[in-house]
């Protein structure tokens, strides 16, 4: 019997190794294939450059316009996912009684389950059109669209996250407050959301991640221009568009696949960067406490 | 007892995985790898022919011309589908493993030039196609239409239809920086369709009548004149075999380029290369 045990926990050992290993393999794939690149063009000369024409003769690789596309459609998915994931999150948490929160939590968390595609198929025949008129603009596939879409797409994350953290303030915190004389308000603002800060703040990092590393939606409704955008209302080429569209056809080995795969390389590095950033200020949250 | 039970049960399934062995070995197969446009064609193709071979086994994958090249080169088709010729690059590193492409043109395909059903222009010359896409050109007025910016949609730089048109408008010249790049023909027929002031390029078989086909060079986009060559934005494609093709690939192949096959390709929106009387 002893001998079986031992067994299932080395397999279940292994199951968990597994994981870390598929991450480091996806890392040294990404290095291995995407640094050959930095071999004919410059490192600085890659980030910093303003053109992206991979397969024109002579090529040019300047990704600042699609880093500078991806930090700017997160940006404003956060603006329109943040206050609503923590509005939401407040009023699901303290406001709404408990059967009203049985229903809308699961509704938001609903969000998470929709395909990507259809939120790009919605945003390019729906939104986009509407987008066009409401501001009279020549195209409706742009930064602003694709930051609308976005946002929704992480709000199941900041709201579901913040909800647990405001959830998980301790009952003795908005007591001591109530009995200070403070009102309902108050207590919310000044006790509650301090108190869970922490959480907050990681529900938001998490959601910043989830935005940035979107592919199919911006893809379809971003609009795709690799200019450095000047405006919300101005077409972009976010670089996870970049990467979807062109891998399929750059021919193995090429510089074109070498550099899809160094962008690929920076997504890697800035979403990995948010992730550490969310887990220490998690970290240091639960020390106050 | 239970011992017993566990080798009838290995035994049955050793047994099943016997005859699902020789049930494979009996089937003969094919595998096409390759461009997206010539996809449909393929897998109309070969859904039929497998109805009157039942002993065949057609597998049609996408990935885009290069990745069907590729495949080709590294042994893992047996044919290769592909919306524009190999490249010099291509040919070589085929060369260098001992394989020798040949091509075979299965059907043509037109490229539309496309706008809004609202603009007034009626028609466009392929050196106006050139400075609106290159830049020179940023207000319809410049071409003879209403006064407004003209909002330039292309085609991934990857995909095959913007080679072609790179080839036969651009001839080698840069897009311009602001264009929208989008990834498929058919999310550029839908943002022609809802943008007034657009104009994009699709294959023949995504004109629609929600979108205007401009006539290039006075001469009308239609099966007619892309069959006949007068149509100049036009493009065969083609299956590539190793070697000349034999076997089954040979068997698939005249199929497809039988009156049948040629029906087929016609009704998947592309232009036949053989005449059906």
């Amino acid at each position: 019997m002893l001998k079986r045990e031992k067994f299932i926990e080395y397999m279940l050992r292994f199951c968990a190794s597994l994981s870390i290993i598929f991450l480091f393999g996806i890392a040294i794939s990404l290095f291995k294939e995407g640094l050959p690149i930095f071999k004919v063009v410059n490192p600085l000369k890659f980030i910093f450059g303003k053109f992206w024409y991979p397969t024109h003769e002579p090529p040019e690789f300047g990704i600042l316009p699609l880093i500078l596309a991806s930090i700017l459609v997160t940006f404003g998915a956060m603006m329109v996912a943040v206050p609503l994931g923590v509005g939401s999150a407040i009023c699901i948490a303290e406001l709404s009684p408990p059967k009203i929160r049985e229903i809308i939590k699961p509704m938001i968390e609903l969000l998470a389950g929709i395909p990507s595609v259809i939120y790009g198929f919605f945003g390019m025949v729906v939104f986009a059109p509407f987008v066009q008129r409401l501001f009279n603009i020549p195209v409706g596939l742009n930064a602003f669209t694709a930051s609308c879409l976005l946002g929704i797409m992480a709000l199941p994350t900041i709201t579901s996250i913040a909800e647990d953290a405001i959830a998980s303030v301790p009952n003795e915190i908005k007591e001591a407050s109530y009995a200070l004389g403070a009102t309902k308000w108050e207590t919310i603002t000044r006790a509650v959301i301090p108190s869970a800060k922490s959480g907050i703040l990681t529900a938001v990092i998490l959601g910043l991640g989830r935005a940035i590393g979107e592919t199919m939606t911006v893809l379809m409704v971003a609009g795709g221009a690799a200019v450095i955008p000047r405006s919300f209302l101005q077409p972009v080429r976010p670089m996870t568009a970049t990467i979807a569209a062109e891998m399929g056809e750059a021919p193995a080995g090429s510089l074109h696949y070498h550099a899809l795969f160094a962008i690929s390389i920076i997504l890697f590095l800035i979403t990995l960067g948010l992730n550490i950033l969310a887990n220490y200020i998690k970290e240091k949250g639960y020390e106050k406490i | 007892m239970k011992a017993w039970s566990k080798i009838v049960c290995a035994g049955v399934i050793f047994a099943h995985m016997l005859t699902w062995k020789t049930a494979f070995a009996g089937k003969k197969s094919l595998t096409l790898t390759g461009s997206t446009t010539v996809l449909p064609i393929a897998q109309l193709c070969a859904e039929k022919f497998m109805e009157q071979h039942p002993d065949v086994d057609i597998s049609v994958r996408g990935g885009g011309s290069g990745v069907g090249i590729a495949a080709l080169i590294d042994g893992t088709c047996d044919i290769a589908m592909a919306s524009r010729p190999m490249k010099t690059k291509e040919l070589k590193s085929a060369r260098s493993k001992g394989i020798n492409p040949v091509a075979t043109v299965i059907a043509r395909d037109g490229i539309a030039v496309i706008v809004h059903p609202s603009n007034p222009l009626s028609e466009i010359t392929l050196v106006q196609l050139r400075d609106i896409y290159t830049g020179k050109i940023s207000n319809w007025k410049d071409v003879g239409g209403k006064s407004g910016r003209i909002v330039v949609i292309s085609r991934d730089v990857a995909s095959g239809t913007f080679e072609v048109f790179k080839k036969l408008v651009l001839k080698g010249a840069k897009t311009r920086a602001d264009a929208l790049m989008l990834a498929s023909n058919k999310a550029v027929a839908t943002t022609v369709e809802k943008t007034p002031g657009a104009i994009g390029y699709v294959g023949l078989g995504y004109v629609s009548s929600k979108v205007k086909a401009l006539p290039v060079d006075g001469v009308e986009p239609t099966k007619k004149t892309v069959a006949s060559g007068e149509y100049k934005l036009a493009r065969p494609l083609y299956f590539y075999t190793d070697g000349k093709p034999k076997g089954l690939a040979k068997e698939f192949i005249d199929f497809v380029l039988s009156s049948e096959g040629q029906k087929i390709v016609e009704e998947a929106g592309f232009v036949p290369v053989k005449s059906n009387e």
